[in-house]
């Protein structure tokens, strides 16, 4: 059983994970750790508080196992676990000083204009998006953003949590998130864009394909 | 309504949340400005991109865990008085 399989059987497995099965432990391990590294990894930007998180994530889930209800998915059960260990760990280790968010908004100038001309994409997201090397880059341009930013926009736009949970989990002010949220979308934007642009040279109405208007 | 403050109602926007009569503003705006729709357009693009990048089922997540992390969980659950 040495790599990740997907489990068809779900409930035999966590019976076998209540009886104390030891290959049970493993396979579960070897199934999901690598989804959860992913996760942990999206919320911390070490990669030893990461694994220490996935870690203590799994050894939760088998203490508590009993307490596991059949009418979610293992899966889904064990990355609540791993989100929840991850933001605990951002909240007891020691805040490392933060990059400013400031120089990644929009400046505007006096009359309130933005400064900046915007170029368009050079396709639209959902094309983008295909390629792996974009998500790779979106991915990259994620975990630039300063960590409490970051979180935020994982809870929110990646996690799917609501403004009211992600507010609780990281023990702000529902408007606090909000504006984080807000912050950390936009400098994600300027981190992106000069990726995700078309030519500055191009001529209008001669790019193929993907015009966004 | 200027781009300034229209960026900052963005977020509201996009979830719908803009009070109406804000919204008509804003709108109005959006028809004259150019650079604020594209503005939209890649705020919007990036909440998708965010989602579509870190999408679980996406291929290249790893889905093989490292074998020392597995090895580590395996032995410290042995330790942990409490499983
Ligand atoms: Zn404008």
């Amino acid at each position: 059983m040495g790599t990740a399989t997907p489990v068809d059987d779900e409930t035999g497995l966590i019976a076998q994970l209540r009886a104390g099965d030891e290959s049970a432990y493993e396979q579960v391990v070897r199934t999901y750790g690598g989804r959860l590294l992913a996760v942990t990894r999206r919320i911390l930007d070490s990669e030893e508080d990461a694994r220490d998180v996935v870690q203590d994530a799994f050894l939760n889930a088998f203490r508590n196992v009993d307490r596991f209800e059949g009418n979610s998915k293992l899966s889904t059960w064990l990355h609540r676990i791993a989100v929840n260990a991850a933001l605990m760990k951002l909240r007891t280790r020691k805040r490392k000083p933060e990059q400013s968010i400031e120089t990644l908004l929009p400046f505007f100038l006096d009359d309130g204009h933005h400064e900046e001309r915007f170029r368009s994409w050079e396709e639209p997201v959902d094309i983008a998006m295909e390629r792996a090397e974009t998500r790779q880059l979106v991915r990259a341009k994620i975990d630039e953003l300063p960590e409490s930013y970051r979180t935020v926009l994982v809870l929110r736009d990646i996690e799917g949590l609501d403004t009211e949970e992600t507010a609780k989990m990281l023990g702000l002010t529902a408007n606090a998130a909000k504006i984080r949220l807000h912050r950390a979308r936009q400098a994600l934007r300027t981190l992106l864009a000069p990726h995700l642009a078309g030519p500055a040279s191009a001529k209008a109405g001669e790019t193929p394909g993907g015009k966004l208007s | 309504m200027r781009c300034r403050e229209l960026a900052e109602f963005l977020m509201d926007y996009v979830s719908g949340e803009l009070p109406a009569e804000n919204r008509e503003h804003f709108e109005l705006h959006l028809t004259r400005c150019r650079n604020c729709r594209e503005y939209l357009v890649q705020y919007e693009g990036c909440v998708k991109a965010g989602r579509m990048a870190c999408d679980e089922q996406s291929d290249e997540l790893p889905v093989d865990v490292p074998e020392d992390l597995v090895k580590a969980v395996l032995a410290a659950r042995k330790l942990d008085p409490s499983s």
